[in-house]
């Protein structure tokens, strides 16, 4: 049982290959020309690829499994947040207190939360995690102010007290490190007319995503994680043959809450802010978005939905008008404004229609998500292949 | 497993030693700062709400921002540059670099503020951010410039704390604050509304609320007020009336609104429509006082506005050169008269433009240092300095007043006073603004 089968080796090693090579991966285009626009292979984004898989890697752990929807995951990343923060205020700027308490804080407000929410299932659940993941943001936003600066964002100061760091004498902000790797320290290679970004925060980033991918499945191909999809299946069932399904659902649901506070700490450890905001049910609904984008239920499917959501947001929104009439000036005056005018609607502030359209889409052609379209196209590509080999090999066997 | 792991190790092994190899051909940037422009033109990233209360300030934002670049790039008219007391600035771009910019939506959310600013500094090369229609929304802006090395020019923030405790080496601000604010319209409420008066104040939940009320409060309790009860109500809110009711059985015979935009829109419109204005509470009449006026929202509120006191930085029916400048260039691009926020944000870039000529580098160290102590004139307010211990611009202030009679749907404010500096001016070390270091100038890389 301790083996990881070969198939799921490989599915690693390319999530691996992915991440470690992300940062050529997502600068195909060269810096100077026009196409540079849709370039993701910049620090900050590829951060935010990783952070958010984690969160849906965790996410999916509990949708996918047990089929419980939580509506109030964000909450969780927003302790987590918090939490490194204040690890960042008071103790160093190390990384690691920092995402220990987050991980640890997270881990318990979702025990508080699961225990109190899974005494119900289907949509009741959700309304309550959603009320839950609510009051958090109300409290954060302004009742205890004092604790998140409400809706400032806490920051890190330069008096901050920082009991085990060096005196700051650069009168700078201190930046957040690993054991003195600094987490901003990015090297530029400049290979022809590219420019790729090799960031240091990002493949911290990426080892966690790593690690919590492949935690994700242990517990996946663990009796533990057979139980969880038997709640899923069937409960009732489950119950009647004497089971306590309870137990199995509160440890989904702490250990997913444990992802999302890493997620939180990760977020604040790449920049040292953290607001209120991020515990919104706007929040929340985007990672339920990303999961069952990418594929509920599946290993890779949540990270690729992180993905493909997070690029539509930076990306997409930067489209402004100046940047679609620079495309279109080749045009006749009236047909470019026509097009412009068109096109407007779906990017820069319009980029949530995209999404949407998008996300419409794919729920109804491809339920299963992004993943669904792969295996689909993977399928697709064998029975061609098998035809083809099977028409060449009719075709040489000479006729008689 | 134990077969798998020697061959897990040989691919792992393999893929380290491509990893370790790669620094030989890696060629760290040699430049003295973050983003040092290398080609014929330079960006700046111009980080605007283009959603949420502030958006309509946003889009004037981004319009002025618009026209500064056409200027600085020898378009147009030329606008204020002809008017300006430095003349180092001369339609060639900024030293000889032509100059382009990128933009952002910061949805009034310091997150994503932050991601749209972290975007533009590491994907599009910004070497200046500037920006930022909410007080929270700046600060949070101005600390990442702080950490990336590159210059913020505040647009719209009117918080004590932007260059107060929250004040940074590489971030500057044109606009006045709450301070100020109180400072120029205590006088006025008490020559108005007489001494004996208790105030009843709706606050915005965040930085700018908070430091404004506190502002609004100390100067009016110097005069003889009372402050009756501060409530604060969340950015987001959109029905005030929850908030408003109350005010009715409170004792209060003045409500002071430290709203702005969107927020002041709804909240005035609630108050007129719970009949406050035509109320007369312990034998006076009840008014209603916003702080923060400005242009737009006088026009979102409509006939609501007639007759409220407030203050604003700069109001388009100034009759200076600098203003009448602006004014007209703005308005043959876009059709109608700037708002503030518009006249901030274009000075902002100019000042951005030519401290980059006085000192001849882009470095923040060197605009820094152009900056600090600054004097100027011909920029619509008069004469002007960048202090150099906090970083905030001093100047004098308008009181104005919802304008009785409007000539046009534009024309809905009228100037009641120009407080002179000297009145609003405060030492760096003043308590409502202590408890922050300026740190010094970052130039990153």
């Amino acid at each position: 049982m301790k083996t990881i089968s070969k198939a799921d080796m490989r599915t690693l090693f390319f999530v691996a290959i992915i991440a470690l090579f992300a940062p050529l991966i997502l600068n195909p285009f060269p810096t100077e020309s026009g196409w540079a626009q849709f370039n993701a292979g910049y620090p900050d984004l590829m951060q935010r690829f990783a952070i958010y898989g984690i969160l849906a890697i965790g996410f999916n752990i509990l949708f996918g499994l047990t089929g419980y929807l939580s509506f109030g995951h964000a909450a969780f990343l927003g302790v987590g947040s918090y939490s490194a923060v204040w690890m960042f205020k008071l103790l160093s700027m190390n990384i690691i207190p920092a995402l220990i308490l987050s991980v640890i804080v997270a881990g318990l407000f979702s025990l508080l939360i699961g225990f109190i929410s899974l005494r119900r299932s289907g949509i009741y659940f959700s309304i309550l995690t959603l009320a839950f993941a609510q009051m958090s943001f109300a409290l954060a936003y302004s009742v205890l102010t004092p604790l998140t600066n409400g809706e400032t964002g806490l920051q890190i100061t330069l008096n901050d007290p920082r009991i085990f760091a060096a005196e700051n004498i650069s009168g700078n902000l201190p930046v957040t490190s690993l054991f003195g790797l600094e987490m901003r320290d990015t090297w530029t290679m400049q290979l022809g007319a590219w420019d790729f970004q090799f960031n240091i925060g990002y493949y911290i980033c990426a080892i966690f995503l790593l690690l919590a991918f492949y935690i994700s499945i242990r517990i996946f191909r663990s009796p533990f994680g057979m139980m969880l999809r038997a709640i899923k299946t069937n409960q009732t069932r489950l119950n009647f043959t004497g089971i306590n399904t309870r137990p199995y659902t509160l440890a989904a649901f702490v250990i997913s809450g444990m992802y999302a506070g890493l997620a939180g700490g990760l977020m604040a450890s790449m920049d040292p802010l953290a607001g209120a905001e991020r515990m919104q049910w706007t929040a929340s609904g985007e990672i339920v978005l990303m999961t069952i984008l990418g594929g509920t239920g599946t290993l890779l499917g949540p990270v690729m939905g992180a993905g493909f959501i997070k690029y539509f947001e930076n990306i997409f929104s930067k489209i402004n008008d100046t940047v679609l009439h620079g495309w279109f000036s080749w045009m006749p005056d009236g047909l470019e404004n026509v097009i412009v005018w068109i096109l407007h609607l779906f990017t820069g502030k319009g980029w949530h229609l995209t999404l949407g359209i998008m996300f419409m889409m794919i729920v109804i052609f491809l339920p299963g998500g992004l993943m669904e379209g792969i295996s689909r196209i993977g399928k697709w590509w064998k029975h061609r292949n098998a035809k083809n080999n099977n028409t060449s090999h009719t075709s040489s066997t000479p006729a008689e | 497993m134990s077969n798998f792991t020697r061959r897990g190790l040989i691919k792992t092994g393999a893929t380290v030693g491509a990893g370790l190899a790669m620094p030989t051909f890696i060629t760290s940037p040699l430049a003295a700062y973050t983003n040092a422009p290398t080609g014929g033109s330079v960006t700046l990233g111009f980080n605007v709400p283009q959603s949420g209360p502030y958006a309509d300030e946003g889009a004037d934002e981004l319009r002025a921002y618009k026209l500064a670049v056409e200027h600085l790039n020898g378009g147009g008219d030329g606008g204020m540059m002809n008017t300006f007391s430095s003349k180092s600035l001369t339609g060639n771009g900024i030293l000889g670099k032509k100059v382009e910019y990128v933009t952002g939506d910061t949805q009034t959310k310091s997150d994503a503020a932050r991601a749209s600013a972290k975007s533009m500094i590491e994907k599009d090369n910004a070497v200046m951010i500037t920006g930022g229609s909410s007080s929270g929304v700046a600060i949070a802006v101005q600390g990442l410039c702080q950490e990336a090395g590159v210059i913020f020019m505040a647009g719209l923030t009117h918080s004590n704390d932007t260059t107060g405790k929250d004040k940074k080496a590489n971030g500057f601000r044109h606009f006045f604050n709450g301070y100020m604010s109180a400072a120029a319209l205590a006088p006025v409420l008490e020559a108005r509304y007489g001494k004996d008066r208790n105030a009843y104040h709706l606050t915005a939940d965040y930085t700018w609320g908070w430091t404004q009320q506190e502002s609004i409060a100390a100067a009016t309790e110097a005069k003889g007020w009372n402050t009756v009860n501060n409530v604060l109500t969340p950015l987001a809110t959109t029905d005030f009336s929850s908030y408003v009711a109350p005010v009715l059985n409170s004792g209060a015979d003045i409500l002071v609104l430290n709203h702005y935009g969107g927020n002041m829109i709804n909240s005035l419109t609630s108050a007129v429509q719970f009949g406050l204005r035509d109320k007369i509470v312990n034998g006076k009449n009840f008014e209603i006082v916003v702080p923060l006026y400005s242009r737009l929202m006088a026009r979102g509120a409509g006939e609501n506005v007639k007759g409220i006191f407030g203050s604003t930085n700069w109001h388009w029916s100034l009759s200076d050169e600098g203003s009448k400048a602006f004014v007209k260039s703005f308005g043959t691009k876009y059709g109608f008269p700037p708002s503030q926020a518009a006249h901030t944000t274009y000075v902002q870039t100019l000042l951005y433009a030519d401290a980059c000529e006085r000192s001849g580098t882009f470095n923040p160290c060197g605009v820094s240092e152009a900056l600090e102590g600054f004097k100027f004139d011909g920029m619509g307010n008069g004469p002007t300095e960048y202090r150099a211990e906090d970083h905030q611009c001093f100047k004098d202030v308008l009181v104005v007043k919802g304008k009785e009679n409007p000539t046009s749907e534009f024309d809905v404010l009228e100037v009641v006073e120009i407080t002179p500096r000297a009145q609003v001016e405060y030492s760096a070390d003043h308590p409502m603004f202590a408890g922050g270091a300026l740190g010094k100038c970052n130039p990153g890389a």
